[in-house]
């Protein structure tokens, strides 16, 4: 009677483990079993990513359409390649759209944001987006301000 | 000229204690008991005893300690007006420290305290002596379910410390202070990732198992057989487990996450 009582809490012991494994997989990790299968891909190169990462959010709008993919030196360009998964319902993107790295917050996580062009064509799976911003650099923007302030006086 | 002696006879004593306790936990886990129905029995009142009934004690702390998490890291990031990444704080410290570290610090202290305490005991009343002249190894039917029960059930509490201190740090974060309930999951997957974050803290938490155990389990069954030498042996046991677990945190966080 007792090792029967046992028998259940610790069943429901470790129910409760792979509850909390779930939990952290899916909600916190944010793990999706069908990542790479719906959408596509395409792919633009920056002159400077500025701290963007892997699995990044890609954004129209403000509204998440996609992650980064992967972010990798291209040698020819001497600039770095991002390719970038789209969601499939999203297939209405202009081959003159814009991108640019953006940042959330002051110090918050570096994100993709798309503006719209005006081209009738639409971009497919391997395209590349050729207007791109990179990401702003303090560093650089000190730099260029007191160049301005310089050359004032 | 006797410091260097007794320094001599303290390695000396150390090394062979160690090796005793090698052979010790070997014999245990590779002489399994006789027979399956009997195994699992014994395997799961003790699940039971190390695991359900620290269940408590762990979903409470780790409540707290998300709260206060979830309160520390918003009064430092809302200073620089991000405090959308309390999310990333709580999860990645929860995952990557403090869900393994104070897991296998409470849990040597509810759970492994409680083994050598056992086992002493059976020691010190002779039942250990009496398996054995009933032709029963100790080793099979009293210290490898203690073993292996323990071992398992040390990843399950980490696990659920961390989803628990997670859920209550989100509670104090977006219910309380206010933090906007999508930029807080979604700075928190953006930086958490499930092989580097969440697989090494359950890979630390059973490296913590296995030292609190067999700790545990040897003190008990190598203790003095009386009052004083249980009592001992139990104070050593959380001594020696919480410095174990703090020192292998070290090596394996140098190990997981060193290489910048």
């Amino acid at each position: 009677m007792k090792d029967k009582k046992a028998g259940l809490l610790v069943g429901i012991f470790m129910l409760l483990g792979v509850a909390a494994f779930i939990y952290l997989a899916m909600q916190v990790s944010g793990l999706a079993f069908n990542d790479k299968t719906q959408g596509y891909t395409i792919q633009a190169r920056f002159d400077d990513i500025g701290g963007l990462t892997d699995r990044a959010k890609v954004t129209i709008a403000g509204v998440t359409v996609g992650q980064v993919e992967s972010i990798e030196y291209d040698k020819e360009y001497y600039m770095a390649k991002v390719v970038m998964t789209i969601f499939s319902e999203v297939d209405n993107i202009p081959t003159d759209s814009s991108v640019a790295i953006l940042t959330s917050g002051l110090i918050g996580e570096k994100y993709l944001g798309i503006s719209i062009g005006a081209e009738e064509e639409v971009l497919h799976n391997g395209d590349e987006l050729y207007d791109t911003q990179s990401a702003l650099v303090l560093e650089n923007l000190i730099g260029q301000f007191l160049m301005n302030a310089g050359s004032d006086n | 000229m006797g410091l260097v002696k007794n320094l001599f006879a303290g390695v000396y004593g150390f090394i062979e204690s160690l090796g005793q306790s090698g052979i010790f936990l070997f014999q245990s886990l590779f002489r399994l008991p006789i027979r399956w129905g009997e195994a699992i029995r014994l395997y799961v009142r003790q699940v039971y005893s190390v695991g359900v009934l620290s269940l408590i004690i762990i979903i409470v702390s780790g409540a707290f300690i998300g709260m206060v998490l979830a309160l520390q890291g918003y009064s430092i990031l809302t200073s620089y007006g991000s405090e959308s990444a309390v999310g990333q704080l709580l999860a990645l410290t929860l995952l990557r420290e403090l869900g393994p570290v104070v897991t296998g610090l409470l849990f040597a202290g509810r759970a492994g305290s409680a083994l050598t305490a056992e086992i002493g005991l059976m020691k010190a009343t002779e039942q250990l002596s009496s398996y054995e002249m009933m032709g029963i190894d100790p080793l099979r039917r009293v210290i490898a379910p203690r073993l292996l029960a323990g071992i398992t059930c040390m990843p399950i509490l980490a696990l659920i410390f961390s989803a628990v201190g997670i859920w209550a740090g989100m509670m104090v974060s977006v219910n309380w202070l206010g933090v906007y309930e999508g930029s807080f999951w979604a700075s928190m997957q953006q930086s958490v990732f499930f092989d580097t974050d969440i697989m090494n803290g359950i890979i630390k938490s059973f490296v913590f198992a296995i030292a609190v155990v067999w700790i545990a389990v040897y003190q008990g069954y190598v203790c003095q057989p009386t009052s004083e030498g249980i009592g001992r042996a139990t104070t050593r046991t959380v001594v020696m487990g919480s410095l174990a677990i703090l020192g292998l945190d070290f090596l394996l966080t140098a190990a997981m996450f060193g290489d910048f």
